[in-house]
Order: C-alpha cells, then sequence, then structure tokens
C-alpha cells in the first residue's frame, strides 16, 4: 500500500522529481537552443526547490533569536541556494549570449541545421 | 603540525582580484603584464606550498577567522599541493606563449577580456583545489567553467561557439549533479565540510539517499572529467578554442575534476568502503577501458591535429581513472603520476600544435606535409610529446605507465596491465601518422612561407617539452609526492 504521507507529506519533493526529469527530458530532447535553455533553466530550478524545502522545518520559523521562538527553521541550505542562483543566472545570461552568437554566425537556431551546415563545412574541408 | 596560512588564500585571491583589473585597464599588452606577473606570482606561491606540505604536512586557513566545519576552510594536503602546482606551472608556462599566439587568434578589441577570462579560470581552478568544503568547490567549478566556455567560444571557427554552448549544457549538467549529491548529503549529514563528512559518512552510509548522492556525484564529476562516454563535448571544444586556450585547459581542467573526484571517493566517502560496498569499481575500470581503447582508435581517424590529441586526452583520462578504479596505494599513485606527467605532455602537444597554426596556418595533416623539415625545432618538442603520449622509455608518460601497470599486477588483475600496453600500440599509430606526415612526405613545392616562429612560444613549448623529459629520466620526486598522496588518500585524511 501507498503511504498517504508518502504522497502528501513529501510534495515538494514530488515536485522536485517531475521538474528536474522535465527538465532534463527538454535539454536533451529539444534541438532548438533556446529551448534547450529552458529545459536547462526548469532543472536548475527544481535543485532550489529541493535545497529550500529541505531546510525547512515543520512549523519552524525564520531563524531569529527570539525567546518567543522555539523551532527553527535551518537557514544555511537557503543561502546556499541564493548562490546557486546567483550562478544559474550568470550561466543562462552566457548561455543566451552565446546563442546570439551563433544565430548571426549561422542563421539559426535549430541544432539540426546547424549540424548539417558544420557536416558540409567538414566535406568541403576534408 | 597544523599552522594557519595566508599564502593559501592569497593563491586564490591574487588572481580572482587581478581579473577585473584586466577590465578596467581594457588594454591588451597591460592586461597581459598583469596576467603573466599574476601567474608568475601565483607559481611561486604554488611551490612553497608544495615544499611547505612536504615538509611539515597540511597547510589551512580558516576565512573570517571561524572554526571549521562553521566556516570555510581552505586545505592542502599533499595531492592538493601536487594539483595546485600542476596548475600553476601550465598557467605561468602558457601565459608568455599566449601573447603572440592571441594576437593572431583572437580579435584584438577582445584581447584584454581574454586575458581576464584566464585570470579566473586559473582562480577556479585553483579554488577547487584549496578548499576544504563542498559548497564552495562548486562555486570555484562554476567560476572555472563559466569562464572556460567564455574562453572556447573566442575561436577563430564558428564552430567554436556550438562546441562551446554544448559544453555549457553538459558541464552545467554536470556541476548540478554535483550539487543535487552535495544536498542529498547535507540532509542526511547536517555539513559541507568534507573533513566532516568524512567522519560522519560511516553512520550513515547505508542510506539510499547517501547511495543516490554518490551516484549523483560521480556522474556529474565524469561530465566535467570527460570521461567516456561523457566525453562528448570535449573533442569540439579543444578543436576549436584558440591553442593557448586548449594548451591550458587540457594540461589543468580534466585533471582537477580527477582531484574531485579523489576527493569525494577517498576522503568524503574514506572511510566506508564504497569499494566493497558499491559495484563502482567494475563500472569505473569498464568506462575507461572502453575510453583507452575507442577514443584511442578514433584519434587515429582524424586529420585535424588537434582533434587528434583530443580524442587522445579522452583516452589518457582513461589511464587515470583506471588506476582510481584500483583503489590501491600503487594504482592511485599511478593515476596522480599520470595526472601529472599527461598534463606536461599533452601541454607541449598542443602548444606545439599552436605554434604550428601560428606559422601555417594550417592544423590538418594534409596540410603539414614536410612540416617537420621546414620547422624542425618545434616539430621535434611534438615528436617528444607524441613519445610520452605511448609512453616510451626516458620519457614522462613511460614513468605512469609503468606505475599504472606494476600496480595492475600488484592487484592480480594483468589482463588489465596486458590491456594498457595494448592501448599504448594505438598511441603508437597516431603519433606515426603525425611523424610519417612530418617527416616522410616532402614539403609541397608551392607551400607558402612560413611566419617566424617568435622565441615567446618556442621557448615555453621547449620548456614543458624538457620538463616532461626530466621528470621521465629522474622519476623519484615526482613519483615520491605520488606515493604520499596515495597513501594519505588510502588512510583517510
Amino acid at each position: 500500500m501507498i503511504d498517504f504521507n508518502d504522497l502528501l507529506g513529501l510534495v515538494n519533493y514530488w515536485v522536485v522529481i517531475v521538474l528536474m526529469m522535465s527538465g532534463f527530458y527538454v535539454v536533451i530532447a529539444q534541438g532548438n537552443l533556446i529551448k534547450k535553455i529552458v529545459g536547462l533553466n526548469i532543472f536548475q530550478v527544481s535543485v532550489f526547490v529541493f535545497y529550500i524545502s529541505m531546510g525547512k522545518i515543520k512549523d519552524g520559523s525564520a531563524p531569529i533569536l527570539d525567546e518567543a521562538i522555539e523551532i527553527y527553521s535551518n537557514p544555511l541550505p537557503h543561502v546556499l541556494i541564493l548562490t546557486a542562483i546567483v550562478v544559474g543566472v550568470a550561466t543562462t545570461a552566457l548561455a543566451l549570449a552565446l546563442v546570439v552568437r551563433i544565430h548571426s554566425a549561422y542563421g539559426t537556431i535549430e541544432e539540426d541545421e546547424i549540424q548539417a551546415i558544420e557536416h558540409e563545412e567538414e566535406d568541403v574541408s576534408c | 603540525m597544523l599552522t594557519s596560512d595566508p599564502w593559501l588564500i592569497l593563491l586564490v585571491v591574487v588572481p580572482l582580484m587581478a581579473a577585473p583589473l584586466c577590465v578596467l585597464l581594457r588594454h591588451a599588452t597591460a592586461a597581459w603584464v598583469v596576467a603573466i606577473s599574476v601567474s608568475w606570482l601565483v607559481f611561486a606561491i604554488a611551490l612553497k606550498l608544495l615544499f611547505q606540505v612536504l615538509d611539515q604536512g597540511e597547510v589551512f586557513y580558516r576565512i573570517g577567522g571561524w572554526d571549521a566545519p562553521w566556516g570555510i576552510e581552505y586545505k592542502l594536503d599533499t595531492v592538493g599541493a601536487f594539483v595546485v602546482v600542476i596548475i600553476a606551472t601550465i598557467g605561468a608556462v602558457v601565459m608568455p606563449y599566449a601573447k603572440k599566439s592571441v594576437e593572431n587568434e583572437v580579435s584584438k578589441a577582445r584581447i584584454y577580456l581574454f586575458y581576464t577570462m584566464m585570470l579566473l579560470c586559473l582562480s577556479g581552478l585553483l579554488g577547487i583545489t584549496v578548499t576544504g568544503d563542498a559548497f564552495n568547490l562548486f562555486v570555484f567549478l562554476e567560476i572555472s567553467s563559466l569562464s572556460s566556455y567564455v574562453l572556447i567560444s573566442l575561436g577563430r571557427d564558428r564552430r567554436a561557439l556550438t562546441a562551446a554552448y554544448r559544453y555549457l549544457i553538459m558541464g552545467t549538467i554536470g556541476a548540478t549533479f554535483y550539487i543535487i549529491g552535495v544536498g542529498l548529503m547535507y540532509q542526511v549529514t547536517g555539513t559541507l565540510n568534507i573533513v566532516d563528512l568524512s567522519t560522519i559518512m560511516p553512520a550513515v552510509a547505508d542510506t539510499r539517499t547517501i547511495l543516490a548522492a554518490l551516484a549523483f556525484l560521480t556522474v556529474g564529476i565524469s561530465l566535467k572529467l570527460a570521461l567516456f562516454p561523457l566525453h562528448l563535448w570535449l573533442p569540439n571544444a579543444y578543436t576549436f578554442a584558440p591553442s593557448v586556450v586548449t594548451a591550458f585547459l587540457a594540461a589543468t581542467a580534466t585533471k582537477v575534476s580527477l582531484y574531485i573526484l579523489l576527493r569525494i571517493f577517498f576522503t568524503v566517502f574514506g572511510e566506508v568502503d564504497i569499494f566493497a560496498t558499491f559495484p563502482v569499481q567494475p563500472l569505473l575500470i569498464g568506462m575507461a577501458l572502453a575510453g583507452m581503447f575507442l577514443a584511442s582508435l578514433s584519434a587515429i581517424w582524424q586529420e585535424n591535429l588537434k582533434r587528434m590529441m583530443a580524442y587522445s586526452s579522452v583516452a589518457q583520462i582513461g589511464y587515470m581513472v583506471l588506476g582510481v578504479a584500483l583503489a590501491t596505494e600503487a594504482g592511485l599513485a599511478g593515476g596522480i603520476i599520470h595526472l601529472f606527467n599527461h598534463a606536461l605532455v599533452k601541454g607541449t602537444a598542443f602548444l606545439a600544435i599552436g605554434a604550428i597554426v601560428y606559422c601555417s596556418g594550417a592544423v590538418t595533416l594534409k596540410d603539414l606535409h614536410g612540416i617537420g623539415k621546414r620547422m624542425p625545432l618545434l616539430m621535434a618538442a611534438f615528436i617528444v610529446a607524441g613519445l610520452g603520449l605511448i609512453g616510451i622509455p626516458l620519457t614522462a608518460g613511460f614513468v605512469s605507465k609503468w606505475q599504472l601497470v606494476t600496480a595492475t599486477l600488484e592487484a592480480d588483475m594483468w589482463p588489465l596491465a596486458a590491456l594498457i600496453l595494448l592501448s599504448s600500440l594505438l598511441a603508437v599509430i597516431y603519433v606515426w601518422r603525425v611523424f610519417e606526415v612530418a617527416y616522410l612526405r616532402a614539403p609541397p613545392p608551392e607551400a607558402a612561407p612560413l611566419k617566424k616562429l617568435p622565441l615567446s612560444m618556442l621557448v615555453p613549448t621547449w620548456a614543458l617539452a624538457l620538463a616532461s623529459l626530466y621528470f621521465g629520466t629522474h622519476a623519484a620526486f615526482t613519483l615520491d609526492i605520488a606515493h604520499t598522496a596515495a597513501r594519505q588518500l588510502m588512510g583517510g585524511m
């Protein structure tokens, strides 16, 4: 039997897995360079959600030193993921910049068309 | 005894701070002067730290004065110091070479940005090696990766752009896998400090979370390492990047990834016998062997010299991983010494190719007929590197292959020893192809005159070539370090 708690109690982690796998699939399956980046972003966001979820404790409050608060959530994963978000933004920016350059160099951002052009070039040069 | 040492952080901070300085200068030569001074300074610091570590044991530095495991701790043991010296040496050798080569291959307006990226990449690679914090390692991994994507995209050919894009996608997936692994470990252990992780690990190693973490970490790092069959980004990236970048990355980036793999297997999971618990060994040995043979076979069929050497790199990574996968002291020492020797050998090969490109503009075999007669001094350096790749006695490649073969025999795996020798024969074939074209074919009579080879390019190439010969004949020093490093890794921290 499937435990009810496994389904609802771990809903964040189910979301993480669904996002991670769909993002990963988009990166692999999509031929359009921009859509690949979108997939990569979804993939990375799943990791952000994963880190944020693991820091949260049930009924836990923000980690502020106060006598009224007894249970704190762990702030460290949240801080870590801020760094990862920044890295993700930098990666996306660089990837998009590359796509702009690829578009001006090849006139297309479809992977199969680019590959066809590259194969032609190699046949000529050999 | 342990000593807190600010030099450790300077190793990372100096190139990191010099990078924006290059942007502010906005001048090609000024940026080069900054880059070369920094890389030589880093080289000096790295040597100082290596001798300090060999002399007194581990060196550490606590950022902000916070004690580990709360604060981030930088830590250098023998294997770390060895890898730091490799990176710093290659950086210092490549920078003087870079000036002429980059002027020739990168558009003038972008040259100062090129040096910015080189310094960032250097800083990231050194950071990975000195940090004792698993998440900090991820940050440095991304610093070095992002800058290397930019460096690759600066190549002249438009295919450099698609190569950089492909590397970016695969590299980011690899790095993201790495943080998933770190996250899973943090979930169970509540710590990110590598030493702390290794002490907690035995208590939790049986959980499925840790098993998943190990899987994510191994696959993620194997992507960055270009371990067969995750190497697909590497050949094009090395072929179309500017020559200096190829030489620098081929000699350092994959080596640092191997270092991360060592850290995970033998430090983080050092107290757990993962090789007994999980089927890591057959998997790694299988992939290493597949890489050694299939990548060498691909190298044989290449017409483009850079691509040939790129495939050869994938094969050589196979040897290193094979050493690591044996999980014995001798095997690890073999992997570590090959890491050093291959950096010298492949660095020489790519610097020589870069010089050929500078002088003749050609990089495919059919355009290089008789090049050995036209550029005898330079091609001699390439042949020295080629012999090193095969593992001929007196070259550095021989020392590491000897160590690897001994290690496999000690581990009672003589078929592996035979396979190492057999795959070396494949290297003979591709090196021979270059030799034949370069020396036994007549230069075409209508060949365009060659540009004069500047000394600033010839000297670094020969410096690495001579170093590989020196460490091929005087191997005691490097072998000693490799053995000490292996012993420390096998004995936990």
